[in-house]
């Protein structure tokens, strides 16, 4: 399983080359009226001369933009980063420090669909290996995009989604209870341009109760119990 | 030993009913918050001191002790502020996600009540970069209790100003250690500081700082209804309360559920989970508090006691209460050597033992899981591990070295078993 191609190591990430095209494309790079005032929001939750704090939620919002101006699930240029930079009055090698530190900001061009398959041991247990054979049996390529333009595959670590593995997190949702036959029916919604329903694929599960009803807290099912009057 | 639904807290864990405020009002959150706070600080860390409360984010350290660290009068110079850690990224644990999706306002609450008691200026949320739409609730949650006065200026009508932010972290295991998740929140790369000076008396923006994990905060607001009484008189002495335990792996029904501390290992199983997959005879090993801590064999961890002392006793540790399950199916040493993989993919890179031998050890992991070593490895590998251990300035050095110690302390011979099979593989 350990014997990835390409696979997002810290150290094995890399920026994108600034090309003359590169920075043609990206070099004008600015908020829409909406991140505008998104950014406004974001900065003001720190104090006064820490707007520092924001280079996280800069990037997010900055990585989505350029998501939804290449129909994909966005990635950082340097122009972009540079921008941030300006934005946030801070050395652009400190932005990019952040953006290279952190897995979730893409550092070259991903697909349409990032399908980032958690492998770590609880999910390991749990099939993954299946999960991430159904992928590549798909033609998804570790690292890669595919030709055409929609899927971007990766493995990654724990996601939090442990007792309703294995799971896959697609771009902003997550698949829970997998089986391959489920990823292929989600990935092949996502294909058709349909949005599949996020959360456990297990029929009859609600989130992350016992499979078959919760053994617990069951007056909570059917109406919002108010416990107070056994206290 | 059985917990009632009446003592749970999370009543809505599994999200059957909406998370937003007026639901959350209805099951008994934000009721007549201003008397809780008009009991005054000292009060409210006592009540929360008595009550045995120990951090639910794996260390163990008694919650109300370290929120009396913060300096009793806040310099108005140097704000004091509560960081509640939610960046939940230890393989197994998955507990945390399910009070910020579908009980916020539990969270938000106890922000309030601890920010309150230690007299602290705001709260930042630190909520894991992946925990997309369970950050969307957050933030939702946290506006409508803006709206409806509950947070923020003159909070619940008591007089006290207290602001709570949301902050989004971008995929870091490591900014889930308290001063890690400090630098990350200044805008930094998540590289643990040197202690001291400790957060209490320099952290966020070289102020006065708790970081609490999101469990423990959240039920800082029953304990005060209920009273200490009441929660310490469940789980053994030195192991109050009541805890969510995640179980996941090799069980009929993994879940996430809330039990009284200190349940039994086969009955949280049995009750909850429909057993072991396979029948009882079927379990090889648990690892009980998420993959830090080392492994128990079967025997040993059945009639264990979880909670803290109890997983001490059999050489392991409560954790996050991330119960990861394996059976006789389990290939352990892979098992072992994929979590190897994980703390090599986080390691943040500062410190040297840390950086280079993660590395080292899972190399020489994949090596083991294949038998393609000497068996005069295992004790080079379990000496390196003591060379990392206690080394580095986090802990995540300790952490990449107890899965494997725990590994050769009790699999030693399936892992020599391994080597001389491809011994002999070789030769013929």
């Amino acid at each position: 399983m350990l014997s990835r191609g390409v696979h997002s190591l810290m150290a094995d990430r890399h920026l994108e080359p600034v090309t003359a095209d590169l920075r043609a494309r990206w070099g004008a790079f600015a908020w829409t009226k909406e991140n505008a005032a998104q950014a406004k929001v974001v900065i003001a939750r720190y104090p006064a001369g820490r707007q520092r704090s924001a280079v996280m939620p800069l990037l997010d919002l900055a990585q989505r933009q350029v998501g939804a101006e290449t129909d994909t699930q966005g990635w950082l240029p340097i122009p972009v980063m540079e921008f941030i930079a300006r934005e946030l009055d801070m050395p652009v090698i400190r932005v990019v420090e952040v953006a290279s530190f952190y897995m979730m900001y893409n550092l070259v061009p991903v697909g349409k669909f990032h399908v980032q398959v958690c492998g770590t041991t609880p999910c390991m247990l749990r099939g993954s290996d299946d999960i991430m054979a159904a992928c590549k049996a798909r033609g998804m390529e570790i690292g890669h995009v595919s030709g055409d333009g929609l899927w971007t595959l990766n493995e990654v670590e724990c996601m939090g989604n442990c007792a309703s593995a294995p799971m896959v997190q697609i771009n902003d949702d997550n698949f829970e209870d997998l089986t391959a036959d489920r990823l292929g029916a989600v990935l092949d919604a996502l294909a058709a341009g349909k949005a599949p329903k996020a959360g456990t694929q297990e029929p009859g599960r609600h989130t992350v109760e016992p499979l078959g009803g919760p053994t617990t807290l069951k007056q909570m099912v059917k109406a919002n119990h108010d416990y107070r009057g056994d206290w | 030993m059985s917990l009632h639904d009446k003592d749970r807290i999370f009543t809505n864990l599994y999200g059957y009913q909406p998370w937003n405020l007026k639901a959350a009002q209805k099951r008994g959150d934000w009721d007549n918050t201003k008397a809780l706070l008009a009991r005054g600080r000292d009060a409210i860390v006592e009540e929360i001191k008595a009550s045995g409360l120990r951090g639910r984010g794996g260390a163990g350290f008694p919650t109300g002790l370290k929120w009396s660290f913060i300096p009793k009068e806040p310099n108005p110079e140097r704000p004091s502020f509560l960081v509640i850690n939610a960046d939940e990224s230890e393989p197994g644990s998955c507990k945390d996600r399910e009070i910020i999706r579908h009980d916020p306002h539990k969270l938000i609450e106890g922000a309030l009540v601890a920010g309150f008691a230690m007299g602290a200026r705001a709260a930042y949320i630190y909520i894991r970069g992946e925990y997309i739409r369970e950050a969307e609730t957050l933030f939702s949650a946290v506006q409508e209790a803006y709206v409806a006065g509950l947070i923020g200026k003159n909070a619940c009508k008591s007089g006290y100003d207290f602001d709570v932010f949301v902050h989004r972290g971008a995929g870091a295991y490591i900014c889930g250690e308290e001063t890690a998740m400090i630098e990350s929140l200044e805008g930094k790369k998540g590289q643990p500081r040197l202690k001291p000076p400790f957060p209490a008396g320099a952290g966020l923006y070289g102020c006065p700082t708790t970081v609490n994990n999101v469990e423990s905060i959240a039920v800082a607001p029953t304990i005060l209804r209920r009273g200490a009484g009441w929660f310490s008189s469940f789980g053994r002495d030195g192991n109050k309360g009541t805890k969510l335990f995640q179980i996941s792996g090799h069980v009929d029904k993994p879940c996430v559920v809330e039990e009284e501390m200190s349940i039994p290992f086969h009955e949280l199983i049995e009750k909850h989970c429909g057993g072991i997959r396979g029948g009882r005879d079927n379990l090889l090993a648990v690892i009980p508090g998420g993959s830090s801590v080392p492994l128990v064999p079967a025997d040993q961890i059945w009639d264990a006691p979880m909670d803290f002392d109890g997983l001490k006793a059999v050489g392991s540790g409560l954790g996050t209460a991330a119960v990861i399950v394996m059976d006789k199916s389990t290939d352990i040493v892979r098992a072992i050597a994929r979590l190897s993989y994980f703390y090599k993919h986080e390691s943040c890179g500062q410190c040297t033992p840390c950086r280079e031998g993660t590395g080292w050890m899972w190399r020489v992991m994949e090596r083991l899981r294949t038998g393609d070593a000497d068996v005069s490895e295992i004790d080079m590998l379990q000496q390196v591990t003591k060379q990392v251990e206690g080394h580095t300035i986090c802990a995540l050095g300790d952490a990449a070295a107890w899965p494997i110690q725990g590994l050769i302390k009790h699999f030693r011979p399936e892992i020599e078993r391994r080597i001389a099979e491809n011994v002999r593989e070789a030769a013929e």
